[in-house]
């Protein structure tokens, strides 16, 4: 098979689409947890100031879930067809909930009312913390392994998903993204908001230091292909163990003040997480419960080397102008966050 | 219950047609937009700028519903329609990662700037960003025709596998991207865009001088409007006649559907308006005799391939369907060449803006170019059935496998009711939008001379 740099195409789209999904964790994720906790700021101008401090970046971040999207369907048609439909019902809440966030967050200005205000606010934080625990649900369910036979086709049911791996993963994902999204926000704010944020954060990284563990211990113990390469190659140990340090280091920074460097730290510990999971299930994308013959490799769901040698050339061109972008956007609105007219 | 390809095609056809609503719009309003920031750079008037900055709240309303439900589209590929999304992957994957990384990431960065960045850059970034915006969102129409008209008349591609394992490769990227249709319909398509977008500008600012509000702001709207649709009119009868002629070229079913034409011995005429009868195989109507053979042959007396040169199980069925949405579009685009030139003849003489009754007619005109890019796409979607991708596979094997019936209908209702939900608040909001109008700056009541004092010779009273 072609190599490039020593690695076949297969694994490298897989090192694209993990790319791409960290990119969306690390940004998404922030303004995610920014949503889940939005009702804990009582007075109008806090909310004002927690939603214009994500404006003009979450659209951009939200766009890294469509890449990855189309990423998935370009480079792995076979996945994309079984795990969305195999998912039919928690991706069409997550599309439902997308479209609320969305909305909420563009149409709760509109209107001084405080009924109306209320309910987008409402709206807000029950569809962030649905997306968040939707997209946790899928993740635990994708370590964990689904019941895929022999045609990949799903021999489970809704309940399935619902198993209790997956859900404390749906719950340690939420724990993440609030604190990421609190460390950004109070990163972003000022004053009494910034007062209280700091507050926030504290507990936010107890109740993720927690979830932390219990997963950690979960996985150990349930989740054995999870950890076979991991004993296999005893090097890897160095992602969990930089995990931890982050962590640390992220309690240390939020104690000391220094919310820069604790988001730069929260934006590390999304991206381990994230990598210790495409670790664990290299070379496999759906791993299958009933046989693990029966799992999907990337080499079998891959789309042909053609195909995947010229998505390469566009990932290779577009990912610097992407990153490009990005940076422009986050440097123009760098600094505390300050009202204006074409605020939200 | 209806079966699931039945409950999936009304469910695909429901939430792409409610989405197209809107990335219209946004992309004809991004060019609008550019041109009003433009003149504003150009000449300084603060009328621009207050325009400028109204269009921008709108764009961002449209934008944000636009990004909602486009979301919904890409992964419905997947959920209801696996074994397509195994067939086309290959091909269609890449086109939609390039739309993703060229289009969205570039349209959504800038987009931040556009609406959140006019304290925060100078006046020069604030353009560049508001054309990068634009330009981003013709990008993303390109990428997704170029996937869709592949569905058309496929190019640069093989077949592997067999029955549903099958799947097509790309063995040419640029024959898979120029393929046969792409050009005429990304042409027709962007330029219908600029159409809807250009005519939401003309009818608030045709309402704004109804009543007699924000007047100088109003007419300043209404011209850069009228100009971006009377250029898009005129050039979409070309790209009407070319996207006609390549799908008599490689459709043929899909044109004889369109215009009811059934006996491929037989001259084709070309119908103003008609009735196909597809039992009888008979259509009926006011037509110009042998048009059809001279659009697809240049002879008026030349036979054309009828509906019935191809199997009953291979060609579309809703034959009047097709038959009267393509003519509804065909009459509105010519309405639309008629208004916007009698418009502009309009404005030369300076005629234009006191004539009560033409402002009504612009003013409900906005739902035209919306009509027209509908069913325009009901006709080359369904003109295309039975094939998902044309003459290699059909719709009905293009299914999720193990999706069911239950599924579908609960996303179906769940979709109905929340896109009902979101168009009665949009309408809303943009209604409160257009009447609450632009922000004026303090000296742009002044400052503008292009204002035609005497022309306004209706009074207030009488609307």
């Amino acid at each position: 098979m072609e190599t490039i740099l020593g690695l076949d195409l297969p694994t490298w789209w897989f090192l694209v689409i993990g790319g791409l999904i960290t990119g969306y964790g690390v940004l998404d994720g922030f303004d995610l947890g920014a949503g889940s906790l939005h009702l804990f700021f009582n007075k109008e101008e806090s909310r004002r100031l927690a939603l214009n401090a994500i404006g003009p970046v979450w659209d951009g971040n939200e766009v890294w879930l469509v890449i990855a999207g189309g990423a998935l369907f370009a480079g792995f048609p076979l996945v994309y067809g079984v795990v969305l439909s195999t998912f039919y019902i928690p991706f069409m809440l997550f599309l439902v909930a997308l479209i609320f966030r969305a909305i909420s967050i563009e149409f709760r200005s509109k209107e001084p009312w405080k009924w109306w205000r209320k309910m987008w606010d409402i709206s807000y934080t029950v569809s962030s913390t649905a997306i968040t625990l939707l997209l946790g649900l899928v993740l635990g369910n994708l370590i964990h392994g689904l019941p895929i036979n022999k045609e990949h086709e799903f021999t489970g049911n809704l309940l399935t998903f619902f198993n209790p791996y997956a859900i404390l993963i749906a719950v340690t994902t939420l724990s993440l993204f609030m604190l990421h999204g609190a460390i950004y926000l109070v990163m972003k704010t000022e004053h009494r908001l910034y007062t209280k944020l700091t507050v926030i954060v504290n507990n936010c990284s107890k109740f993720f230091i927690l979830c932390f563990i219990l997963t950690s211990m979960a996985t150990l113990i349930y989740v054995p292909h999870m950890t076979a390469r991991f004993k296999a190659y005893p090097e890897l140990f160095a992602i969990p163990l930089g995990a931890v340090l982050t962590l640390l280091n992220i309690k240390r920074n939020i104690d000391a003040r220094k919310y820069f460097t604790a988001f730069l730290f929260s934006c590390i510990i999304t991206a381990c997480l994230l990598i210790l999971f495409a670790v664990g299930l290299f070379p496999n994308i759906v791993i299958s419960t009933i046989d693990p013959a029966y799992s999907i490799s990337i080499y079998a769901a891959a789309s042909s080397a053609k195909s995947l040698k010229i998505m390469l050339l566009i990932a290779a061109i577009g990912t610097p102008m992407v990153i490009g972008y990005t940076t422009f956007l986050f440097w123009t609105f760098r600094g505390k966050v300050k009202l204006n007219e074409m605020s939200y | 219950m209806p079966s699931v390809e039945i409950l999936s095609r009304i469910q695909f056809a429901f939430t792409i047609a409610f989405h197209y609503i809107y990335p219209p719009l946004s992309i004809g309003l991004g060019v609008c937009l550019v041109i009003m920031e433009g003149l504003y750079l150009k000449t300084g008037l603060l009328l621009y700028k207050d325009i400028t900055r109204f269009w921008i709240k709108i764009f961002a309303l449209i934008f944000g519903i636009g990004v909602a439900t486009g979301i919904v589209m890409e992964f419905e590929f997947g959920t209801n329609w696996a074994t397509y999304s195994h067939y086309v992957g290959d091909i269609f994957g890449s086109a939609l990662a390039a739309e993703g990384i060229f289009a969205f990431a570039m349209e959504s960065a800038f987009l931040g700037v556009l609406l959140f960045g006019w304290n925060k850059v100078n006046k020069g970034v604030h353009f560049f960003s508001t054309c990068m915006v634009a330009l981003g969102s013709i990008f993303s129409a390109l990428w997704i025709v170029i996937a869709n008209s592949w569905q058309q008349t496929p190019a640069g591609f093989r077949i592997e596998g067999e029955g549903l394992k099958a799947r097509a490769v790309v063995t040419d990227f640029w024959e898979m991207v120029l393929n046969p249709s792409s050009v005429d319909r990304f042409s027709h398509v962007i330029i219908g865009a600029f159409l809807a977008g250009s005519f939401l500008v003309i009818s608030v600012g045709a309402w704004y001088i109804l009543k007699e509000r924000h007047i100088k702001h109003a007419q300043a709207m209404f011209k850069v409007g009228l100009s971006v649709a009377a250029v898009a009119a005129l050039l979409q009868l070309f790209t009407g006649h070319r996207s006609a002629h390549y799908v008599s070229k490689y459709q043929p079913e899909k044109l004889a559907a369109m215009e009811g034409h059934y006996d491929s011995s037989a001259v084709a005429p070309m119908y103003i308006v008609g009735w196909v009868d597809n039992k009888a195989e008979k259509t009926t109507g006011i037509k110009i005799p042998g048009g059809l053979s001279f659009l697809t042959h240049n002879s008026f007396s030349a036979p054309v391939q009828g509906l019935n040169a191809t199997p009953k199980e291979e060609r579309p069925t809703a034959v009047n369907f097709v038959f009267q949405m393509y003519h509804i579009m065909i009459s509105i685009g010519v309405a639309l060449i008629a208004l916007t030139i009698f418009g502009v003849v309009l404005l030369w003489k300076n005629k234009l803006f006191n004539k009560r009754w033409l402002m009504i007619i612009f003013c409900w005109s906005v739902l035209l170019p919306q009509i027209a890019n509908q069913v325009g796409w009901y006709a080359a979607e369904v003109g295309r059935q039975p094939w998902v991708v044309y003459k290699l596979l059909k719709t009905s094997d293009a299914l999720s496998k193990k999706v069911t019936a239950d599924q579908v209908m609960f996303s179906l209702i769940l979709f109905t009711f929340v896109y009902v939900v979101l168009f009665a608040l949009f309408i809303y909001l943009l209604n409160r939008k257009i009447q609450h109008g632009p922000d004026i700056s303090e000296h742009a009541e002044s400052e503008y001379d292009g204002y035609y004092h005497d022309n306004i010779t209706f009074h207030p009273t009488k609307l």
